[in-house]
């Protein structure tokens, strides 16, 4: 192999409170991008702000740290100067599914060939523990101090079949290989794919941790689970956290990669890749009789 | 470092006598009745005539209804407005009669549907000839479709200026083309009854114009920065509707892919923006284009890219506000927004072209500025510009494209001791664009070292980190430096030792000086005008250079606070002595600023 592991590695320690659920997605990423011997400098990783946002500076790629909730158009407008780079984008769910959850829908009907990784940890981390668009209901926090969550969590799963994403996967930080996996299967995929990642908050989380999710969870693929089928993929994700929170699916719930991407749609890219194209105008007599 | 090239006001001025050299028709009628079809059919013929053509168009945010009016003006010598009152009102509907119809100068004519339009004869000026023709008769002995009385009426237009009835044809031609050549045959003969009908009413006005139909280019402002985009090599276009961006997006929609552009409609200006700082973050030529409420939305992330050090090209187009405001009407009331758009200090440049041919380069400029600095660059034009149209002369595309710094540059660096962020006395630190082996690294949004490491998290506030804040801050505001130099100066236009000087910035500068003109030449007066192609970084020595022999100063700005004049007063201490601000949705008509200068003077 050319890249050793070490290669995607930067010479920036994580910043993330020991036993964070981020390590892990890390690690993940590192091995997915290392297993497909993707080179660095092809490869962008877009965050937007939150704990799990400071991601891109831990690794060796391009990177973009973006501001709050708004990694995906910046991931998109890359794609579309450059569709020949690796693009993905990094953050929390309080970025991807809150502040930022208007461009995530319109990413996925667009079908960007873009892999998104939600550190999906229930709260908000950073600004030190306010409710999420996916905290549970009556979930206590700092800004829910009385009553809890009176609001019903967001469900990605869902929401990412529903928006015509093309890849959607569950995984959890208590599980590095299953989660490498998905990540490599996320990249290799031509189209949007959303890796929803339960990534325990050890601070502030004090539900949602790794030994809740450890009682919880099972593997989709060991119950038969069919990628392939929508409705099916529809009917495992309403299971949490729209209908119990007993049993928690892990694994791919969806992919289809016969969808044409955005890129594949794309007029311009019929020249090729825009950042390639000679800048300037050819036949300005042409353009200007226009308007004679 | 480059310098544009910028047109004279003299070049434009030419010798404007007050003698009747131009023409001026006004087309009415309610949203839908196809009055800025009509109108457009109109400033193509008189462009092809070879007048100098200039047109506005009072519209609503309606699409059905309501009543909306076009005036297209055409003269001999270059044109500085769309003039006053005009020659001829088409009216397609009574209010427009009941609007319009005191307006027309005289010696004039009034062209309505005999049936169904009545005119106040008590409220015309004398010798003004009431056209009673039945339009949509004459248009239905040719076809059932109800819109082609409205080229009876154009051709009963064209005959009372004189006009060569080839423009006509050309113009249907251009319309329906190869596709429909029925129609377009159909249309003339209706044109053709138009004229008919006029003939047997007295015939022409005998204005006496002589046409040279030498074809001239008619454009908009928006048309025009797109074209400045294109030759700059533009590569990405994100954008959401708005008034009156609108056409930018719409013109580079039809062209772009031809040229390699992509062009995307998003979900919301903070998308178009962000999306922009992506595309411009991997290395093509970005742009977004906005009204004022897009804007808004656009401050954050367009702070982002000062802060990352991002080049792009944010277009934006004034609207009258505040809020959704009135969304068909101009304005110049978003200078504040466009200064301090974006938390904290960062490095901008704001150009406001003052015509098309402005349009067209300080775009093409913007982009070279934009990436020589790294940072984002604000093109403030308004709906006057943006949507009117214009003669314009044949643009030189063969504008300078400088990409500014990259690492990969001979000498520079290497990649192992590449810092994105490197401190350097110019404040621009060489870029690279992902993709290229061994220079990776991230663009941070949060405070950083020069190697893009996070200052923000575990660092702020040591001793040391404070240092490297208040370096790094530095670093990216002496840009401002650079952009000051490369930007176009303030000009003083006119008399010498004038007895006023007008302050002008974007737009209004065609009503001012056309003001100037009426007022030199009718009463005497002698008026002169200082010019602000760049709004910031505010070129304050030069000003206050043209300051000096200033005797009394007239502010003229679309907006009520006076928002240019505070900055001018900021910069340089110096204070206008007199404000005309305008903001009642309505661009600046040359009679009004020639009374204001009156009244000062006097």
């Amino acid at each position: 192999m050319e890249f050793e592991m070490d290669t995607y590695k930067s010479e920036i320690k994580p910043t993330w409170c020991p036993g964070c659920g981020d390590f892990a997605v890390l690690r993940s990423l590192q091995t997915a991008v290392h297993a497909l011997q993707l080179e660095p400098w092809n490869v962008v990783i877009v965050s937007g702000i939150g704990c799990s946002s400071n991601l891109p500076h831990f690794l060796s790629t391009y990177g973009f740290h973006s501001i709050h909730g708004r990694a995906v158009p910046i991931a998109e407008g890359i794609k579309l100067a450059n569709p020949e780079l690796n693009v993905l984008v990094t953050g929390g769910d309080g970025d991807g599914y809150g502040i930022g959850v208007g461009h995530f829908i319109h990413a996925m009907r667009r079908n960007f060939d873009i892999t998104y990784l939600v550190m999906n940890n229930q709260i908000y981390g950073l600004t030190t523990g306010q409710a999420s668009p996916t905290s549970e209901m009556g979930m206590k926090t700092k800004s829910t101090p009385i009553e809890g969550v009176i609001e019903n969590p967001i469900d990605p799963i869902s929401l990412a079949l529903a928006s015509g994403a093309t890849y959607v996967a569950r995984c959890f930080s208590g599980d590095v290989k299953t989660m490498a996996e998905l990540v490599k299967g996320g990249i290799q995929h031509k189209g949007f794919a959303l890796i929803d990642c339960l990534s325990p908050c050890v601070t502030y989380n004090k539900i949602n941790t790794y030994d809740f999710f450890r009682e919880r969870v099972y593997d989709l693929a060991k119950e038969g689970h069919d990628p392939s089928d929508m409705k099916a993929a529809f009917a495992r994700a309403i299971e949490w956290p729209a209908t119990q929170r007993d049993r928690i699916p892990l694994g791919l719930f969806y992919r289809n990669p016969k969808v044409p991407t955005y890129e594949d749609l794309e007029i311009a890219f019929r020249k090729g890749p825009p950042v390639k194209q000679p800048l300037g105008v050819e036949n300005p007599d042409e353009l200007m009789a226009e308007f004679l | 470092m480059f310098k544009g090239e910028f047109p004279t006001p003299e070049d434009r001025m030419g010798g404007i006598s007050m003698a009747k050299n131009d023409l001026a028709l006004r087309v009415g009628g309610a949203a839908g009745d196809g009055v800025s079809s009509t109108a457009e059919s109109f400033a193509k013929i008189s462009a092809r005539s070879g007048l100098h053509t200039w047109t506005y168009s009072s519209y609503q945010s309606v699409i059905r209804g309501g009543h909306v009016w076009t005036q297209v003006r055409g003269g001999l010598e270059p044109l500085l407005s769309h003039g006053g009152d005009p020659d001829v009102v088409l009216c397609l509907n009574q209010q427009t009669m009941d609007v319009h119809q005191a307006d027309v100068l005289e010696g004039g004519a009034i062209i309505y549907d005999v049936d169904g339009v009545k005119p106040d004869s008590t409220k015309v000026r004398k010798g003004v000839r009431l056209l009673g023709i039945p339009l949509r008769k004459k248009a239905q002995t040719l076809s059932p479709n109800a819109l082609m009385r409205n080229t009876v009426a154009l051709g009963a237009a064209v005959h009372l200026f004189d006009m060569d009835f080839r423009h006509v044809e050309s113009a249907f031609k251009d319309i329906w083309g190869d596709k429909k050549p029925e129609i377009a045959e159909q249309n003339l003969k209706a044109a053709q009854l138009g004229a008919e009908a006029v003939k047997a009413m007295g015939g022409s006005l005998q204005l006496g114009l002589k046409y040279s139909n030498e074809p001239k280019y008619l454009m908009t402002g928006n048309e025009a920065i797109s074209l400045g985009a294109l030759a700059a090599g533009v590569k990405f276009l994100a954008q959401y509707p708005m008034t009156p961006a609108s056409s930018i997006l719409h013109w580079m929609a039809v062209h772009g892919p031809k040229y390699g552009v992509v062009v995307k409609q998003v979900e919301d200006e903070l998308a178009a923006m962000n999306m922009t700082v992506g595309a411009g973050f991997a290395g093509v030529r970005a742009m977004t284009a906005t009204s004022g409420g897009g804007f808004s939305l656009m401050v954050e992330a367009i702070g982002q890219a000062g802060m990352t050090e991002t080049p792009l090209v944010a277009i934006l187009v004034q609207r009258s506000g505040p809020s959704t405001g009135l969304p068909t009407k101009t304005e110049q009331g978003d200078l504040n927004l466009a200064l301090g758009a974006g938390q904290g200090d960062w490095p901008r440049a704001i150009l406001a072209p003052r015509n098309p041919e402005e349009c067209f380069r300080l775009t093409a400029q913007a982009f070279n500025l934009a990436e020589i600095y790294q940072t984002p660059i604000i093109v403030m034009s308004d709906l006057y510009l943006g949507e009117g149209f214009r003669t314009v002369e044949k643009f030189d595309f063969n504008v300078p494209i400088v990409r500014g710094m990259m690492a990969t540059d001979g000498g520079v660096g290497n990649a192992k001791e590449y810092k994105r962020y490197q401190i350097t006395d110019s404040g621009v630190s060489p870029r690279a664009l992902p993709g290229t082996k061994g220079f990776q690294h991230v663009a941070a949004t949060d405070e950083h070292m020069e190697s893009s490491e996070l200052i923000s998290d575990v660092l702020s506030g040591l001793p040391e980190f404070v240092e490297e804040r208040r370096k790094m801050h530095e670093k990216r505001m002496r840009k401002l430096e650079g952009l000051r130099k490369d930007t176009p100066p303030p000009e003083m236009w006119g008399s010498k030792n004038a007895d006023l000087t007008l302050i002008v910035w974007g737009s209004t500068w065609g009503a001012a000086h056309e003001a100037i003109r009426e007022v030199e030449a009718q009463d005497g007066v002698k008026v002169n005008s200082l010019e602000f192609p760049t709004i910031f970084p505010f070129h304050a020595d030069a000003t206050q250079k043209l300051l000096r022999g200033v005797k009394q100063s007239l502010a003229v700005e679309g907006n009520y606070t006076g928002q240019f004049s505070r900055l001018l007063r900021a910069e340089t201490g110096y204070k206008p002595d007199h404000f005309y601000g305008r903001y009642d949705g309505e661009p600046f008509a040359s009679r009004d600023i020639a009374d204001k200068i009156l009244e000062v003077v006097a």
